[in-house]
């Protein structure tokens, strides 16, 4: 299990942005995290990396503590051995294909590893390569391959099929699945394309300014038409009976004022999301 | 018939600066380009002023500094044995000063210019800082190292202030190319501070046109 109960401020595009999460991540599984642009998904999976530090919380890793505001820890990026795949691939351009995949051996690791990844992700006739001679959907086989030689437990993908056309995204949408389930690892894709999204994860965590605002299977965040979630800031709440009466301010819409059961999430300033 | 050593002087000086030169300005010029620290502007703000210091400036200090009849000077002298006024040794460390703008400029330009994610990648795959730094880092600002290490020479080669303030004229030991030039000119033999000249201006110029030629990638489409 992944617990990642963290808090960081944010210079966003438009302005400071507070990310605020607690999550709890079962090992094994494929999420996505799924959201705008700027929404602080980067953010998430570089503070799990270990490239970013929150300013508070902690974070852990079956059972290990990576990262804890309280006590002083942190671990290095070096050791919490997460495999990323970056939205720039970061492929070693003074190294040939079998060479980035070589550097990333660990100490004493055996290089079978290597040949292994090459046929899974059809790299063979690229080997002696150079990254600047490869395509866009040939580097990122190369990255997702060199970030899968340590046989890291948790995959971070960072847009990694946003430069991609629609053919050669399907294609690695079924590799990433692929080194998803026969290396058993836990991926965390990011991702503003839905039908990715739908169609690759198991479960989906939407994040909207810097908060998760819904969770859930593909079907239950995408597939229920009789529902309309609105997500935004608490602006006045008053008992109403043994309901509220809460005022809900939706960036670029009116106030919404709707009556609902008293809950601990109607704060005043808070973002909330709210089916209706 | 020219006497040689001027000329064996100088490219001994270029070569032994710009060799010295590159150990100190890689650490710095690592500093520089990751540092979030606020005295970074100072510090490039000194690295950067013997480009425009006149270099008769540095050498006054520099004589001040080293004179062995006080404080420094006659500490080093004291200590080490070391007199770095009117010496082949002096001229070196003031060439290295003249010229670090020269080699940590390009460097940490290169540095900073290549994505910060490769050195990010080096480190999830469990790499060191000095693995990093020798085999992804370096590797990919080639350009940049050639370009400082190159400038750097030909900087030295074209020293003049620092060398007549702290160098002197020692043939043999601190007498450069251009400070042979400035005294056959003194001495109204024009042949000679021609010949002089003439050796300088050419292997200036083939050592700069190497610099683009290389870095201009004519030489890459050979490579492959």
């Amino acid at each position: 299990m992944i617990e990642l109960q963290v808090q960081k401020q944010l210079n966003a595009a438009l302005g400071k942005m507070q990310l605020d999460l607690n999550l709890e991540l079962q090992t094994g599984l494929l999420y996505a995290l799924y959201g705008k642009s700027g929404a602080g998904k980067t953010s998430i999976l570089r503070m799990l990396a270990g490239l970013l530090s929150a300013d508070q919380g902690w974070i852990s890793f079956e059972n290990e503590i990576w990262f804890s505001s309280q006590d002083k820890i942190n671990w290095k990026p070096q050791k919490r051995k997460v495999g990323m795949v970056f939205q720039d691939y970061a492929l070693f351009p003074n190294m040939s294909v079998e060479q980035n995949l070589s550097f990333a051996l660990a100490r004493h690791q055996a290089p079978q590893i290597i040949d292994e990844l090459i046929d899974i992700m059809e790299l063979k006739g690229l080997r002696s390569y150079r990254p600047n001679k490869l395509s866009g959907g040939q580097q990122q086989r190369v990255a997702l391959a060199r970030a899968l030689v340590q046989k890291p437990k948790l995959l971070l993908l960072d847009e990694p099929l946003s430069a991609l056309d629609t053919e050669m995204r399907q294609k690695l949408q079924h590799y990433i699945r692929e080194a998803h389930d026969r290396f058993q690892i836990t991926t965390i894709l990011v991702s503003h394309n839905q039908s990715e999204v739908q169609k690759m994860a198991d479960h989906i965590l939407v994040i909207e300014a810097g908060k998760i605002v819904q969770q859930g299977s593909p079907t239950e965040v995408f597939e229920q038409p009789n529902k309309i979630q609105l997500h935004g800031v608490v602006q006045h709440v008053e008992p109403n009976g043994d309901q509220v009466k809460i005022s809900i301010q939706v960036p670029g819409q009116e106030l919404i004022i709707l009556t609902l059961p008293p809950s601990d999430k109607w704060v005043i300033g808070a973002a909330v999301s709210v089916d209706i | 018939m020219i006497d040689w050593s001027p000329i064996i002087v100088t490219f001994q000086l270029a070569l032994v600066t710009a060799a010295l030169l590159l150990v100190v300005s890689l650490p710095l010029a690592y500093w520089l380009a990751f540092t979030k620290t606020k005295i970074k502007p100072l510090i490039e703000t000194l690295v950067s002023m013997p480009l425009v210091l006149p270099p008769t400036v540095l050498g006054f200090y520099l004589l001040i500094a080293f004179s062995p009849n006080q404080g420094l000077g006659a500490w080093l002298e004291a200590q080490f044995n070391l007199r770095l006024i009117f010496s082949f040794e002096g001229l070196v460390l003031a060439s290295m000063i003249y010229s670090l703008p020269f080699m940590v400029q390009p460097i940490q330009a290169g540095l900073q210019n290549l994505s910060p994610s490769l050195k990010e990648a080096a480190y999830l795959l469990g790499k060191s800082r000095w693995t990093t730094l020798t085999k992804v880092l370096l590797p990919n600002i080639q350009a940049s190292l050639l370009t400082g290490i190159v400038l750097a020479f030909a900087h030295t080669i074209g020293e003049f202030g620092v060398v007549l303030m702290i160098g002197g004229s020692i043939p043999g030991q601190t007498k450069v190319a251009s400070i042979a030039i400035y005294e056959e000119v003194e001495s109204l033999n024009y042949a000679a501070a021609n010949a002089y000249s003439l050796l300088l201006f050419g292997l200036t110029f083939i050592i700069l046109l190497i610099v683009y030629v290389v870095n201009g990638g004519y030489l890459k489409s050979f490579r492959q």
